[in-house]
């Protein structure tokens, strides 16, 4: 944590630069057009935020994104070559490594074996049907080291199923991290959990960003106003508004979409 | 963190001298078996516990339903029976075709039926299996319903002679032992662990960059290939192949088989293939209707313990080490 106004100011110095971009983005789904002409820009290194109330588009632009859903028109660049007709279990091999809104985690699995999954493949055994499996075990160091970070070392051994919500969430990032993504695509990472658990789970996106770049859907603005370097609105497929939170925030048609459903970005 | 991996080592070992007895006992006892038993019966069982073990592969380490395993395994002993009848080919090679046909009857399935999931996935292999019903029905080389009859066991390797029972017996012993064996290291393998995160969660798996659809591939095709084996196999031991086992009623009884033995956990299918088969030979002898009895008996596996036999077993064991 020490090293935060550094990597703050490292952000600044790379701003300039898109890692991911969206160009006239649509999504139709039999004729109701769930996401439309959206254009949005990632820059290296921030952490940037697409919020949004229900219904505004956000989880079918971040399917999108991720290439779980196929674009009807539009182009998705990523570090500038075009990944609109890539498969999604490709582009995580590329560094974009999305996380789901309901906790995705391989329940039956240890927490050591869930991080160890993702450590493996670069192995390239993964196919290896005849090969024992402790030649993972080189994998067991590394695979520690992460759950140490997210602080789940006394439940390494522990099935992901016996975890509370809050730790499931952890998990979840530190399996996104054993792929070491140059970008992490994170669903909704602080819906469904108590203040105490938002606030933990904050400070690891935080730390985390540190040298990668993160994108991630909230459904409320305020719990990304200090977390975030720039934020996206959306409402009804379009992009109403972006900036940083004091912009954003004070953009009357924001405060209007959010007085449409029912609450001024509470937390 | 080094307590933890020494506790960790430690009911490994736990877990793993308790695995070495089950496993010596098992073979101590399958080894004395047929000096106490009926060898075709124990045959038959091994048949269909290794049949059962296959298809647990699937719907066990990668959440795959088939419902036509049958036309592996029934199709697989007619290329036996044919090849040893009609070729004059040794046993090893009549096995040894068995399972390559297996493997790519179950390559052209796999291909058709792994982008469809659940319910979808299961009816397109039932209807595949169909199909190789009838040909099975028509095709002249499988002689219709009367099979083809008299198959030769011959000589194994040249060296063994099959027409003894008890040499039959630890053959096909051997090459139960042998597709368990293949499919313990399967499980524990690289490649199973990539299995299990897929049956656990599929999109989770493909966010993390695997191509599930090639795994699952994978994993279809080692089933096929170990039913089919297990197929031919049954055609040498009964030196008989028949319309029975391309029924859709066979891949019926697998299924049954892998769910009371406990699907997911690797003795359950032995155990389930088991009970099965000696249901159904001691109820022959009664004048008590086999599949309404079976049926009952599935009926209260399912309300009673749900894990199957061997699920449940392990799910009361303290120390779940050794699934």
């Amino acid at each position: 944590m020490g090293d935060q106004p550094d990597a703050a100011s490292a952000r600044k110095v790379s701003s300039t630069d898109i890692i991911l971009e969206a160009r006239g983005l649509t999504k139709e789904f039999k004729g109701f057009v769930a996401v439309k002409e959206v254009n949005l820009q990632v820059r290296r290194g921030t952490i940037h935020a697409l919020i949004g109330p229900n219904g505004a588009g956000k989880s079918t632009v971040f399917n999108l994104l991720t290439k779980f859903l196929t674009p009807t028109r539009g182009q998705i660049l990523y570090k500038g070559r075009d990944i609109t007709r890539t498969k999604p279990a490709d582009i995580a091999c590329k560094g974009l490594v999305r996380s789901f809104q309901i906790s995705a985690v391989f329940p039956h699995l240890s927490v050591l074996e869930n991080v160890r999954v993702a450590l493996q493949r670069p192995l390239g055994t993964s196919f290896h049907f005849w090969k024992s499996e402790s030649s993972l075990h080189d994998l067991h160091h590394r695979a520690q080291e992460l759950i140490e970070a997210v602080n789940l070392t006394p439940w390494a051994n522990h099935t992901a199923a016996e975890l509370p919500y809050g730790r499931k969430r952890a998990l979840e990032i530190a399996t996104t991290l054993a792929l070491d993504p140059e970008v992490m695509l994170l669903d909704e990472p602080l819906a469904g959990m108590g203040h105490e658990d938002i606030e933990g789970t904050a400070d690891l996106i935080k730390r985390v960003a540190a040298d990668r770049t993160v994108l991630m859907v909230e459904h409320n603005l305020s719990v990304v106003a200090h977390l975030s370097d720039t934020i996206t609105v959306l409402r009804r497929g379009e992009i109403l508004a972006e900036g940083p939170y004091q912009v954003v925030s004070k953009n009357p048609q924001v405060m209007e979409a959010y007085m449409g459903t029912g609450g001024t970005g509470h937390a | 963190m080094t307590m933890q991996t020494q506790a960790l080592r430690r009911t490994g070992v736990e877990a793993g001298s308790r695995r070495a007895l089950l496993i010596g006992g098992g073979l101590l006892l399958a080894l004395a078996a047929p000096f106490l038993l009926y060898p075709v019966f124990l045959m038959k069982v091994l048949c269909f516990a290794l049949f059962a073990c296959a298809f647990n592969l699937l719907i066990g380490f990668a959440g795959l339903l088939s419902f036509g395993h049958a036309a592996f395994f029934g199709g697989a002993a007619y290329v036996t029976a044919h090849v040893v009848k009609e070729w004059g080919w040794a046993p090893e090679f009549g096995l040894l075709a068995a399972t390559v046909v297996a493997a790519g009857l179950g390559l052209v399935f796999g291909l058709i039926a792994i982008r469809r999931q659940g319910i979808y996935f299961a009816m397109i292999t039932l209807a595949l299996s169909q199909m190789v019903f009838f040909l099975a029905l028509q095709l002249p080389f499988t002689h219709g319903e009367d099979g083809i009859q008299g198959v030769p066991r011959g000589t194994l390797f040249g060296l063994f002679d099959l027409g003894q029972p008890l040499t039959m017996y630890y053959t096909v012993l051997a090459i139960f032992v042998a597709g368990f064996a293949l499919i313990w290291r399967t499980v524990h393998s690289p490649f199973g662990q990539v299995l299990k995160a897929i049956r656990e969660n599929e999109p989770r798996a493909v966010s993390l960059g695997y191509r599930t659809d090639r795994y699952k591939l994978v994993a279809f095709v080692l089933s096929a290939s170990l039913a089919g084996l297990a197929g031919g196999t049954k055609a040498l031991v009964f030196q008989l192949a028949s319309l029975t086992d391309v029924t859709w009623q066979m891949s019926g009884e697998v299924v049954l088989m892998t769910l009371l033995g406990g699907m997911g956990t690797l003795f359950g299918p032995v155990v389930g293939a088991g009970l099965v088969v000696t249901l159904e030979s001691y109820l022959a002898s009664t004048s008590l209707p086999v599949p309404v009895v079976i049926g009952c008996i599935f009926v209260v596996c399912v309300l009673v313990f749900r894990r199957g036999i061997v699920g449940e077993l392990l799910a009361r064991l303290p120390g779940k080490g050794n699934r």
